[in-house]
């Protein structure tokens, strides 16, 4: 394993711990948005079930963005340069949507009535919109319109496989939210868990289907991945499918303790999968992660810096998910 | 329609600007307000003082508010550094990234500590739970490093090899943090985070005591006023010191910023100082010029030799020199204004142990921290505009790094209408936050019925407890 396999590996770790965090805050947001039809009461029992669960945890799942982004510039210059030249339409409107998430957020919290209300629409559109030109951009990469040294076209990115990769990622999100928020009310004992267990079961058949439709695109228009994913990452796809199955069957049956984790384990093998099917491709096929990597004194300083992070905020976060699942069961 | 590229440039640089303008602030707060609220903690730890517990709890719960909306500012430009300079990023990302890299971590232990405070205050009692505010404050002067050691690379870039190709073709990334303009850049802007902090948040207590003289014999608005204003009088000073060092770290190593800054223009020695004034081509005009100050603040002597703009090549010129000249003469006048206003009240505390009673000294305190934030900004644009035209001093020029995407200037207008909105609804949700706190005051009820991020929010309707 050469350095710049490790910082490629290093980058697949943030990947997947935001795809995870990040993600189910996302969802969360996204069922605030899909509860507009609810009537007044109920659906600010919802906001404030979505409030809860994100509680004190919020900005440290989304440091793990800062962290991907920063190990990719560091690392990978020569990628994420011509992904910034090239996909910079849906990126900034990623941008966007976290400012306005981010605001719709803080703001919620210390406003009453309306003003609670409009910051909690904010937070839901835009927790719909973010997630979603994240994964056009991700599609788009996937597909092959960022190419090594080139600028593309900034059109490019509007296709199948980015818009449906897009459309897959609300649909993870939704569905790892579900299952967190559902978890979070069978411990309160809030009666909302049979409303959340619905949607679980939904999402999950959505995200399904779109990861199935997904894989037809795949072989038409990022014929690399799809290989990749039925070789090498074939091990991780069955995985992912047997915890998914196992989620599902759980959550039909009333299970209550393992459904978080095996959520999170089905996630996690996508993101190991496709990493996997990727390699050695930073940008399928025209930058290798050799090729892409920086100097070597760099990237030994983002491996020491890495495990400087597991040592410092592992243990920090380990003492707030405590406290925070503390909150859950009081 | 494509632009042509110097306009692209233009706007590429303004949205930068703003964005990094808008976001410094929230950054000092980040830095800053955690210490306040610490030495309150403190007080009230040790002297059994209530009243202080309160106002650290008050100012915890501003910063959280104000940490999530510079979390989502600060995301806001690591995403433009790739949007708008990617050749930069192509080149030099494995340079300085690892500063970054740093820096996260920093984040990281930031946002998981600002958690834990704000949440503990409930659960966790005493000591315990002032030790775990101390992260939070070791965090921010790390984060401050971190950061600042990247904008003194690109003042003053090193550790790194090129090869033939203009690639690079090694990197040693301690070097490159610790570059000779980290040794004062980091210093002079930490301590400007207190000072922001510092001056504004003693300036809050002291427009509320203008408008409600009673508050004036307050327990609660004068130890308000007196934490952060002892903070700023003690740092005002040793800024005034690190400034003078950085001002002859940049005469030293970036003569075309210095000899911009003070508008001068032919080399020699007994250089006149100028202050305020407008930069023509070849002279000062409506300033007021102090012969051979100048050259006695670069060197301690009248005859020290100081590189004039004759000496840079035409298109290695920094542009703007009045609007660097009048930064940095704003910068250094606020500055010194501060350290006025802190022996003022030095004095008078050491004299009458209480805060000067004329009206003048509140008005003197109310408009010191918007004071504290210009001079931020000014001390900002001398550093950036001052280093232009290069994005990485001499090595790479900002046209080389801009992108080449359209419609930035359509960009540039929805963030300042953006970013309009989040201040404004910043400073209502702030404001809320302090009259929901008096009002609960005013209940005789427990602390804070109104919620902040982070903090415990009361479990939903329809809840039965542990089932």
């Amino acid at each position: 394993v050469s350095k710049a396999d490790a910082c490629f590996a290093i980058l697949a770790v943030g990947a997947a711990l935001y795809a995870t965090f990040g993600g189910a805050d996302f969802g969360a947001g996204v069922w605030q948005l899909l509860a507009f039809r609810e009537k007044g009461e109920r659906r600010d029992r919802i906001n404030a079930r979505v409030a809860h669960s994100l509680g004190p945890v919020w900005e440290a799942n989304h440091v793990w963005l800062i962290f991907a982004l920063v190990v990719l510039w560091t690392a990978f210059p020569d990628a994420f340069a011509p992904i910034m030249e090239t996909l910079y339409v849906p990126l900034a409107i990623a941008a966007i949507g976290i400012v306005l998430r981010g605001s719709g957020f803080a703001f919620g919290h210390v406003f009453t009535g309306k003003g609670k209300r409009r910051s909690a629409d904010v937070f839901a559109v835009s927790s719909l919109i973010t997630p979603f030109f994240m994964g056009c951009v991700v599609g788009a990469i996937a597909a092959g319109d960022v190419e090594a040294g080139g600028s593309g076209d900034a059109l490019g990115w509007i296709g199948p496989l980015p818009l449906l990769v897009g459309a897959l990622f609300v649909a993870s999100t939704a569905y790892i939210a579900a299952v967190f928020l559902l978890d979070d009310c069978r411990r309160a004992g809030d009666d909302l868990a049979d409303y959340f267990a619905r949607r679980s079961i939904a999402a999950a058949v959505v995200a399904g289907g779109l990861a199935a439709a997904g894989l037809i695109v795949l072989h038409v228009d990022a014929r690399y991945i799809f290989d990749g994913l039925l070789d090498e990452g074939l091990p991780f796809l069955i995985a992912s499918a047997i915890l998914g199955l196992a989620t599902l069957f759980g959550l039909v049956r009333g299970w209550a303790r393992a459904l978080r984790p095996l959520a999170v384990g089905a996630f996690v093998m996508v993101v190991a999968g496709w990493a996997v099917a990727q390699y050695p491709y930073l940008l399928p096929e025209t930058l290798t992660v050799e090729e892409g990597a920086g100097a070597p004194g760099t990237l030994t300083a983002v491996i020491v810096v890495f495990f400087a992070a597991l040592a410092t905020v592992g243990p920090s976060l380990v003492l707030l998910f405590r406290l925070a699942q503390r909150q859950a069961l009081e | 329609v494509a632009l042509p590229l110097a306009d692209n440039l233009l706007a590429a640089r303004e949205l930068m600007a703003f964005t990094l303008g808008f976001h410094i602030i929230l950054s000092c707060i980040g830095i800053a307000l955690p210490a306040m609220m610490l030495i309150a903690e403190y007080r009230g730890l040790k002297k059994g003082d209530e009243v202080a517990l309160d106002l650290a709890r008050r100012w915890s719960k501003a910063a959280a508010v104000l940490f999530a909306v510079g979390a989502v500012t600060g995301t806001v430009l690591s995403f433009e550094m790739g949007l708008l300079w990617p050749k930069f990023m192509e080149r030099y990302g494995d340079v300085f990234g690892t500063g970054f890299a740093i820096e996260g971590i920093f984040f990281f232990i930031e946002a998981i500590f600002i958690a834990i405070y704000i949440y503990g205050w409930k659960r966790i009692r005493g000591w315990a739970h002032f030790w775990s505010g101390v992260p939070i404050v070791i965090a921010g002067i790390g984060g401050a490093f971190s950061v600042v050691a990247v904008n003194s690379w690109m003042n003053q870039p090193q550790g790194f090899r090129l090869d033939a190709a203009g690639d690079v073709a090694s990197v040693e990334p301690l070097k490159a943090l610790f570059n000779p303009a980290t040794v004062y850049e980091f210093p002079h802007m930490l301590l400007a985070a207190y000072l922001v902090v510092g001056f504004g948040l003693a300036s809050i207590y002291a427009i509320g005591m203008l408008r409600n003289p009673e508050r004036r014999s307050q327990r609660r608005h004068r130890l308000g006023l007196l934490i952060p204003l002892t903070v700023g009088a003690i740092i005002a000073p040793v800024q005034v010191f690190v400034g003078d060092v950085a001002a002859r770290g940049v005469a030293d190593h970036q003569p075309a910023k210095f000899a911009a800054m003070e508008c001068i223009y032919e080399t020699g020695d007994n250089q006149t100082e100028w202050i305020g004034g407008i930069c023509t081509d070849d002279e000062v005009k409506y300033g007021i010029g102090i012969p051979g100050l100048d050259s006695l603040l670069v060197g301690y002597s009248t005859s020290t030799v100081v590189t004039g703009l004759d000496q840079i090549p035409d298109d290695q010129e920094p542009p703007a020199h009045t609007l660097l000249h009048l930064a940095f003469d704003a910068m250094v006048g606020i500055g010194t204004g501060l350290v006025a206003l802190g022996a003022w009240f030095g004095i008078a505390w050491w004299r009458k142990r209480d805060i000067p009673r004329t009206r003048w000294f509140l008005r003197a305190v109310s408009v010191s921290g918007i004071g504290a934030i210009l001079a931020l900004e000014a001390g900002w644009i001398v550093t950036e505009v001052g280093r232009q035209p290069w994005i990485v001093w001499q090595q790479m020029r900002v046209e080389e790094a801009v992108t080449n995407a359209g419609g930035l200037w359509w960009v540039f207008g929805g963030a300042i209408l953006l970013y309009a909105a989040l201040g404004t609804f910043a400073v209502i949700a702030i404001r809320r936050l302090a009259r929901a706190e008096d009002e609960d005051e005013e209940d005789g009820g427990g602390p804070g019925g109104v919620g902040v991020p982070y903090g415990p929010t009361p479990e939903p309707a329809g809840a039965e407890a542990g089932s």
